[in-house]
C-alpha cells in the first residue's frame, strides 16, 4: 500500500467517526437527556449550539444522504401525496416524506424529534417555509428564528450586525437557554470560536490547494465531503481542526508526489482541463455526475457549492473577542446570502486565481436561492474573462430531473470546445 | 360623478400601460420629481410619496408583452415575473424611472436585485429586508433604517428633505386610500354583482401606477357608485382566491373564474395596496416608527412573512369567515416558491376545517383557460349542489 493511500485513510476514518459518534448521540438523545436542535447548513450556528449542549441535526444532509442511498424518490413522492408540489425545493420533500415514513435517518437509526427549531435563514426563503411545515408536524418544538440581512448593498452594514446580535440577546439566546436549561456562557462560546476559527484557516488552506498544477484535489465532488465537518456541528471542536490538519497534510503529500485528485476510480491521471463550478450537485447520481468529469480529465479546482456553509477566501473568520457579533457576520457572510454581483466577483477571482480553464454552472431545478440569476451571472463572467462557459441542468435529490444523456452530451460538447480552444492558444503560442 | 365606465376605461388603460407614460408626465412637471419602481408586494410608499417620489408597481408584463430577451435570463422552470420584468427594462419600458426597490418576498425577486444592479438599471436599485424579527426595538428599528436607506438614495437625486409633517401627510393620504379600498371590499363582500371583480382590479391596478391623490378621487367616484343597488345579482358562490400575491393571473383569467360560477370577494392579488389593516398613526413625531409599528402590528398575512406564531392558515380561514366566503380558490404562478410552499399548510388545515377549496397553477401570459373554467364551474356547482353552510373556523 503507498503511503499517501494510509494517510487518506486516517482522514476519512476520523471523520467517518464524527458522523457515527453524532448520530449515535442522536439516537440516545431520549436517554441521555440532550436536547435536539434542527437547523440549516448555511448560517448554521454551530457554536452556540454547542453552548448549550445540544445535538444538531440538518434536514438537507439527511435529504442528500437519503439521496445518495437511492432513498429519496419515495419520500419525495410520499410528501407529494400530501400536497406538497412538484416544483419546489427537493429537498423539502425528501426531508417531509422521510419524516412521514418514520424519520429513520440516513444511517438507519431514527431520528429523535427536535426540541428547537433553530432557523437562521441565511440565503434561501425556502428554509422558513420548511420550518413553517416542521413546526405543525412537531407542535411542541420550541421555533427560534433569527434573521439573516441579505447583503444586497454587497456589504455588512452596522446596521444589520446590530439587528442580529440584538435578536440573539432578545430572542436566540434566552430561548435556547430555556429549553436546553443550560445557562447561557459567553467563555464557552468563546473557547469553542477559537476552535472555529482553527478550523477555518485550515480549510481555507486546503482550498487552495487547487492553485498546484496538477490540482491535487477536486473542489466540488471531494471538496462536498471536505465541508461535511465545518457545516455539520463540528465546526468549534479540536475533532474538526485535527481532520482538517490530517486532511491538510495529506494533500501536501499529494503535491510533493505531484499527483492529481482521488477519484472514485482511483487517481486521475492527467489533468485536461480546470474548471470552476457554480451551483449544488446533484445527489441522487453523484458517481455518475462526477465520472463524466474525471473521465475527461476535467478537475474541479474550485466551486461555490462548497462556500455555502461559509466564505473563508476572502479572509473573514470567527473572531473569540467579538464572539455574537461574528456568529452575525458569519451568517451573513455565507455565499446564498451575497448578492449577485458578489457572486460574480468571487467566482471571476477563483477562475483568475486557481487558472481555470472553463466555467460550469449546474443549474438546480428546485433550488432559486442558486438558480434565479446563474443565466446572467454567467453572460457577465464570460463578458469579463472571455472564458468558455458550459450549462447544465439537473436536480438535487429527485431522480427524476437528472438526465445522464443530456448531461453528457452536453459536457462532451462543452470539452469539445474546450480542447479546440487550448489547442488554438497553443497554436498561438508557437 | 362621470360615467363610471368610462373612469374604468381609464384605470383599464393606466393600470396596462406598460410605458408608464401618466408617471413619466408627471415627473416631467417637475424637475425635483422622482419615480421608484417596486415589485410586488407591499412596499410603504408613502415615503416615497413624503420624498417627492411617485411609487410604481411593476408587476412584469402579464399577457400584453411577449417575452424574447428575458427568457435568455431565467431559466425555464422559474417563474414568469423576473424574465418579463427584465424584458421590460432591456426594452426600455423603465427609462426615466430614478430607482429600483425589491422587496423581500422570495429568492428569486431578491436575485432579480443584484441583476438589476449588474445591468445599471436606475440610480439607484434597494432590495428591502423586511424584517422577519416582530420585536419593536429589534425588527422596528431594522425597518427604520431600512426606510433610512431609501430615503437618503431618493435625496441624494432630488435632494429633498423629508419632515415628520411630509411624512405624516403621505401616511394620512394612504390612509385614505385603504380605507376607501377596504370600504369597497366591504360592499362587494354582500353585493359583488356590483362591480365585477375584473372591472374592480383594474381600479385597484391603476392606484399602483399613479399619485395616490388622484386615485383617492377614483375610489370616491366609485364608492359612491357601488352605494348604489347596481346590477344584477346571479347565482354565484363566494369565494376568497388566494396565492396570487405576485406574479399576477391575467384579467382573462379572473373574468374567467367569474364567469365559470363565482364571485371573487375577497384576494391576495395586489397585496401591497391593503397589507396594512386600519390606519397608520399620522400625528407624530416619529414617523417612521409609526410604519414600523403597523407592519409589525397590523400586517395582513403573506407569504413573505415568517409568522409562526399567528398561523397564516387560520388568518385565511378567518377571512373566509368574516366574507362569508363559500371556499377558497388557491391560484399560484407556475413555480412560485412561496405560494406553493404555503400550499400545503394551508390545504392541510383546510382539510381539516372542512373548508372547500380548489388549486391550480397560472402564468402571467397563458390566455387559454378552457380547463381552469371548467375546474372552477365544476367546484362551484359542487358548493352549490352542497348547499352546506361555510363551517366555523377554528383557532
Ligand atoms: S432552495 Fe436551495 S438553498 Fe434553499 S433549501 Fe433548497 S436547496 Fe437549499
Ligand atoms: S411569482 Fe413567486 S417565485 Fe416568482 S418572483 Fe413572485 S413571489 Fe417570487
Amino acid at each position: 500500500m503507498a503511503p499517501q493511500d494510509v494517510i487518506k485513510e486516517r482522514s476519512m476514518i476520523l471523520q467517518k467517526e464524527m458522523i457515527e459518534g453524532l448520530f449515535n448521540d442522536l439516537e440516545k438523545a431520549h436517554e441521555t437527556g440532550k436536547k435536539v436542535c434542527y437547523t440549516f447548513v448555511p448560517g448554521n450556528l454551530s457554536e452556540l449550539i454547542r453552548t448549550f449542549d445540544m445535538l444538531p441535526v440538518y434536514p438537507e444532509i439527511n435529504a442528500l444522504q437519503s439521496a445518495m442511498r437511492k432513498k429519496s424518490a419515495a419520500y419525495i413522492k410520499e410528501a407529494e401525496r400530501h400536497a406538497h408540489s412538484e416544483d419546489v425545493c427537493t429537498y423539502v420533500k425528501c426531508d417531509v416524506g422521510m419524516l412521514m415514513k418514520g424519520n429513520i435517518g440516513p444511517t438507519g437509526q431514527k431520528l429523535p424529534p427536535p426540541d428547537i427549531l433553530l432557523l437562521s435563514y441565511t440565503g434561501c426563503f425556502t428554509f422558513m417555509k420548511w420550518f413553517e411545515t416542521l413546526k405543525r408536524e412537531y407542535p411542541n418544538a420550541e421555533v427560534v428564528m433569527i434573521h439573516t440581512p441579505y447583503q444586497e448593498g454587497g456589504k455588512m452594514t452596522p446596521e444589520m450586525i446590530n439587528y442580529m446580535v440584538k435578536q440573539m440577546h432578545e430572542e436566540v439566546i434566552p430561548k435556547m437557554e430555556r429549553v436546553s436549561g443550560v445557562k447561557y456562557d459567553e467563555n464557552k462560546l468563546k473557547k469553542i470560536l477559537e476552535f472555529s476559527k482553527e478550523a477555518e484557516d485550515w480549510i481555507t488552506k486546503i482550498f487552495e490547494t487547487p492553485k498546484h498544477k496538477p490540482s491535487p484535489i477536486d473542489a466540488y465532488f471531494a471538496g462536498v465531503y471536505y465541508i461535511g465537518p465545518i457545516n455539520i456541528g463540528f465546526r468549534g471542536t479540536p475533532e474538526a481542526v485535527e481532520y482538517y490538519k490530517e486532511l491538510y497534510s495529506e494533500i501536501q503529500e499529494r503535491i510533493r508526489l505531484g499527483l492529481g485528485p482521488v477519484t472514485p476510480e482511483g487517481e486521475m491521471k492527467e489533468e485536461k482541463f480546470r474548471l470552476v463550478v457554480e451551483g449544488p450537485p446533484n445527489w441522487t447520481s453523484f458517481r455518475e455526475f462526477w465520472k463524466i468529469f474525471y473521465d475527461m480529465g476535467a478537475v474541479i479546482v474550485a466551486s461555490s457549492y462548497t462556500k455555502v456553509g461559509g466564505v473563508y477566501d476572502l479572509g473573514w473568520r470567527h473572531d473569540p473577542e467579538k464572539p455574537l457579533q461574528s456568529l452575525a457576520e458569519y451568517c451573513m457572510n455565507c455565499y446564498t446570502n451575497l448578492n449577485i454581483p458578489q457572486r460574480i466577483d468571487l467566482l471571476t477571482k477563483c477562475i483568475e486565481e486557481y487558472q481555470a480553464d472553463g466555467y460550469v454552472t449546474n443549474s438546480i431545478k428546485s433550488c432559486n436561492s442558486f438558480s434565479a440569476g446563474q443565466l446572467a451571472m454567467m453572460r457577465e463572467i464570460e463578458d469579463k474573462l472571455e472564458i468558455p462557459v458550459g450549462f447544465i441542468e439537473s436536480d438535487l435529490v429527485d431522480p427524476r430531473y437528472f438526465s445522464y444523456s443530456n448531461i453528457k452530451n452536453r459536457l462532451e460538447s462543452y470539452f469539445q470546445m474546450l480542447s479546440q480552444r487550448k489547442m488554438m492558444e497553443a497554436e498561438e503560442a508557437h | 360623478m362621470g360615467d363610471i365606465n368610462t373612469l374604468i376605461s381609464r384605470c383599464e388603460e393606466l393600470a396596462f400601460d406598460l410605458n408608464f407614460t401618466h408617471a413619466k408626465e408627471w415627473k416631467k412637471a417637475d424637475a425635483s420629481r422622482v419615480i421608484v419602481g417596486y415589485m410586488p408586494i407591499y412596499f410603504p410608499r408613502e415615503i416615497i410619496h413624503a420624498a417627492g417620489g411617485l411609487p410604481v408597481a411593476i408587476f412584469g408584463g402579464g399577457d400584453r408583452k411577449q417575452i424574447i430577451k428575458g427568457d435568455a435570463y431565467y431559466q425555464s422552470y422559474i417563474c414568469h415575473i423576473p424574465r418579463s420584468i427584465i424584458d421590460m427594462a432591456l426594452d426600455k419600458h423603465f427609462d426615466g424611472f430614478d430607482g429600483f426597490l425589491f422587496p423581500s418576498i422570495c429568492d428569486v425577486l431578491r436575485n432579480l436585485s443584484g441583476i438589476f444592479r449588474t445591468k445599471g438599471f436606475g440610480k439607484f436599485v434597494k432590495y428591502m429586508d423586511f424584517p422577519q424579527n416582530f420585536l419593536p426595538e429589534v425588527g422596528g428599528v431594522f425597518y427604520q433604517d431600512e426606510m433610512r436607506h431609501v430615503l437618503h438614495y431618493i435625496k441624494e437625486i432630488n435632494g429633498l428633505e423629508v419632515t415628520p409633517e411630509r411624512l405624516n401627510h403621505s401616511i394620512a393620504l394612504y390612509n385614505k386610500n385603504r380605507s376607501l379600498i377596504e370600504f369597497i371590499y366591504d360592499i362587494r363582500e354582500k353585493y359583488p354583482w356590483r362591480l365585477s371583480m375584473k372591472d374592480w382590479y383594474h381600479i385597484l391596478r391603476a392606484g399602483t401606477v399613479i399619485p395616490v391623490e388622484e386615485h383617492n378621487e377614483i375610489l370616491e367616484q366609485v364608492a359612491q357608485y357601488v352605494k348604489d343597488n347596481v346590477g344584477q345579482r346571479q347565482d354565484k358562490v363566494k369565494v376568497v382566491l388566494s396565492g396570487a400575491f405576485c406574479e399576477q393571473p391575467s384579467v382573462g383569467l379572473i373574468r374567467s373564474v367569474e364567469e365559470a360560477g363565482c364571485y371573487i370577494v375577497d384576494d391576495d392579488l395586489q397585496l401591497g395596496s391593503r397589507m396594512i389593516i386600519g390606519d397608520i398613526d399620522a400625528n407624530t413625531n416619529e414617523p417612521l416608527a409609526a410604519i414600523a409599528h403597523a407592519y409589525i402590528y397590523q400586517s395582513r398575512y403573506s407569504s413573505s412573512i415568517y409568522d409562526v406564531e399567528n398561523p397564516k392558515e387560520y388568518r385565511l380561514a378567518k377571512i373566509v369567515e368574516e366574507r362569508n366566503a363559500d371556499g377558497v380558490i388557491f391560484a399560484s404562478a407556475s413555480f412560485c416558491d412561496p405560494s406553493l410552499l404555503d400550499a400545503p399548510i394551508f390545504q392541510n388545515a383546510f382539510d381539516r376545517m372542512g373548508i372547500r377549496y380548489i388549486a391550480f397553477q397560472f402564468s402571467e401570459n397563458i390566455n387559454q383557460f378552457k380547463v381552469i373554467k371548467e375546474q372552477v364551474g365544476a367546484f362551484s356547482d359542487s358548493i352549490k349542489l352542497w348547499e352546506d353552510e361555510p363551517m366555523p373556523v377554528e383557532s
